[in-house]
């Protein structure tokens, strides 16, 4: 527990450290929040689905957190690279352990920029539907910063250098986004892409956070949740043998 | 307390350790020496579990090595030759986090880590980030923190490597108590050979992955009829230098043999 407190502790000082990239990753989600929502919100309105911005805020969300974890995940590349990686890797702590304490790192840096996003969409005028549902809009949150924070750090577990990384964002991490109904509704999609969606686990994380924040969903919140929570377990017993298969 | 039997570990094609067999006893000053490349650094990452053997057997205080990598690890402390630190951290905190990943009591450790920066003369730097510091006092801040829990073997990769003779001097004093008071079991490579004469109670010498002449400091210098250490090591294993290869030629190796299968 100790162990694992330390390498969370450690991620999280790294982050507040870095106030630059900090800021820097919140370019992303505003400008989408912004050029989306103001660009498309007259359309949204005019095919007759309501505010546009209630639709997109979670959406946007869901994305600061996506694209946060996987980077704090694949940090651990530079870690290898900078040998740091064998410092821990020689110390007495289960692989497991490390996998978990980085993972949980990731998630509460993906989880704390999520909320930084939810307080700017309010200034872009979304108003979440019930201060009821905010804690159960919180859980979604978190869960999806877990998910994405285990899949990062599993995906360096394999990459021995920068090199794959756009590679992994271009082919992985984009289509999650854009293919998750993040900033458009997934009912009524080509049967193939709706097969996509269907499969991609960042759906069910928006769908229950929209659930939570705007009263809308297209899959039970139940569902949803069984979902984030079973993905991430599956990726964990990926990343565990992955951690135990890395040589320095 | 190390035993290796018939070890190699390949490279895809390239052979770096070549069916090495060693043994150290419990308690024992260990010299591992050889040119630049020999395979000494191969060696200590699969001693130390960072690389598995391709071939052969490795058993450290009785644990397999391959087999229970996890057990291992409680038994062993390493000063690694390349840059282990956290460069966003200071200099106490990197220290703190070996503390607490290697279990050490909060007593224990506050009373440790500011005797070891007094040895490494980074006191007045403990609270600045490591990323401002110099190259040799990065090297003597991975020394201290190698030295902060005391394992049963200690491995010192170049642990001197850069350091000035006052320095190496502390830092020998140190390992030579720490042997003798607590009986750790010291595995250490180095190029400087008046450290072996003056620490080392048996040496090996490998060279292209192969061992090539093991026994105690003396038998060697004896066994080539040279004068010192230094001529002994140089008539085992040529005149020729090696070059070392650096971080950035293994990456890409790597990436070679990965675009090669
Ligand atoms: N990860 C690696 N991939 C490919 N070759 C490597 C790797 N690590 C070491 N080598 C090669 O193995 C040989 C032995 O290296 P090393 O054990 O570091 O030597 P030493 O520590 O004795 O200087 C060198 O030729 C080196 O280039
Ligand atoms: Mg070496």
């Amino acid at each position: 527990m100790r162990t694992i407190y330390i390498l969370w502790l450690r991620q999280l000082k790294r982050f507040i450290r870095k106030r630059a990239s900090l800021v820097g990753a919140l370019g992303q989600p505003v400008l989408f929040l912004f050029a989306l929502g103001f660009g498309l919100s007259p359309i949204y309105a005019r095919a007759g689905e309501g505010d546009y911005i209630q639709f997109l805020a979670p959406g946007i969300i869901a994305m600061t957190i996506l694209f946060t974890a996987i980077f704090n995940g694949v940090d651990l590349i530079w870690e290898k690279q900078f040998g740091f990686l064998k410092e821990t890797f020689v110390a007495p702590v289960s692989r497991f352990s490390i996998l978990i304490g980085k993972t949980l790192g990731g998630a509460t840096i993906a989880a704390i920029q999520g909320v930084i996003v939810f307080l700017i969409t309010l200034t872009a005028g979304f108003r979440p539907e019930s201060l009821a549902m905010l804690p159960l809009a919180f859980l979604y949150l978190i869960l999806i910063a877990f998910l994405f924070a285990a899949l990062g750090t599993t995906i360096a577990a394999r990459l021995d250098d920068m090199q794959g990384f756009p590679l992994i964002i271009n082919f992985v991490i984009q289509p999650l986004f854009f293919l998750s109904g993040a900033i458009f509704p997934i009912v009524g999609l080509p049967k193939f892409l709706e097969f996509i969606t269907k499969i991609n686990p960042l759906s069910y994380g928006i769908d229950g956070m929209r659930y939570a924040l705007s009263g809308a969903n297209v899959f039970s919140p139940f569902v949803s949740l069984g979902v984030l929570i079973g993905v991430s377990i599956a990726i964990l017993f990926v990343g565990a043998y992955q951690f135990s298969r890395v040589e320095l | 307390m190390i035993k290796i039997k018939n070890v190699t570990r390949k490279f895809g094609d390239f052979t770096a350790v070549d069916n090495i067999s060693l043994e150290v006893a419990k308690g024992e000053v260990f010299a591992f020496l050889g040119p630049n490349g020999a395979g000494k650094t191969t060696t200590i990452k699969m001693l130390t579990t960072l690389l598995r053997p391709t071939q052969g057997e490795i058993f450290l205080d009785g644990h397999n090595v391959k087999e229970n990598p996890a057990a291992t690890r409680r038994s062993f402390g390493i000063v690694f030759q390349d840059p282990s630190l956290d460069n966003e951290l200071t200099a106490y905190e990197n220290m703190q986090f070996h503390a607490i990943l290697y279990d050490l009591s909060k007593q224990l450790y506050t009373e440790r880590i500011p005797k070891l920066l007094e040895l490494v003369e980074l006191t007045d730097r403990k609270d600045s980030y490591v990323k401002f510091f110099s190259g040799g006092m990065k090297r003597r801040l991975e020394i201290a923190r190698g030295l902060l829990h005391h394992p049963k073997v200690l491995f010192l990769d170049e642990p001197t490597i850069g350091l000035d003779p006052q320095t190496r001097n502390h830092i020998w004093t140190y390992v030579r108590n720490l042997n003798k008071v607590e009986g750790v079991t010291i595995f250490f490579t180095t190029h400087h050979m008046e450290e072996v004469d003056r620490i080392a109670e048996r040496i090996a010498i490998i060279d292209h992955g192969k061992i090539i002449a093991q026994g105690a400091p003396e038998e060697i210098r004896k066994s080539t009829g040279a004068n010192n250490l230094e001529d002994a090591f140089i008539s085992l294993t040529g005149h020729e230098i090696r070059e070392e290869e650096g971080n950035v030629g293994q990456n890409i190796m790597k990436i070679n043999r990965k675009l090669m299968g």
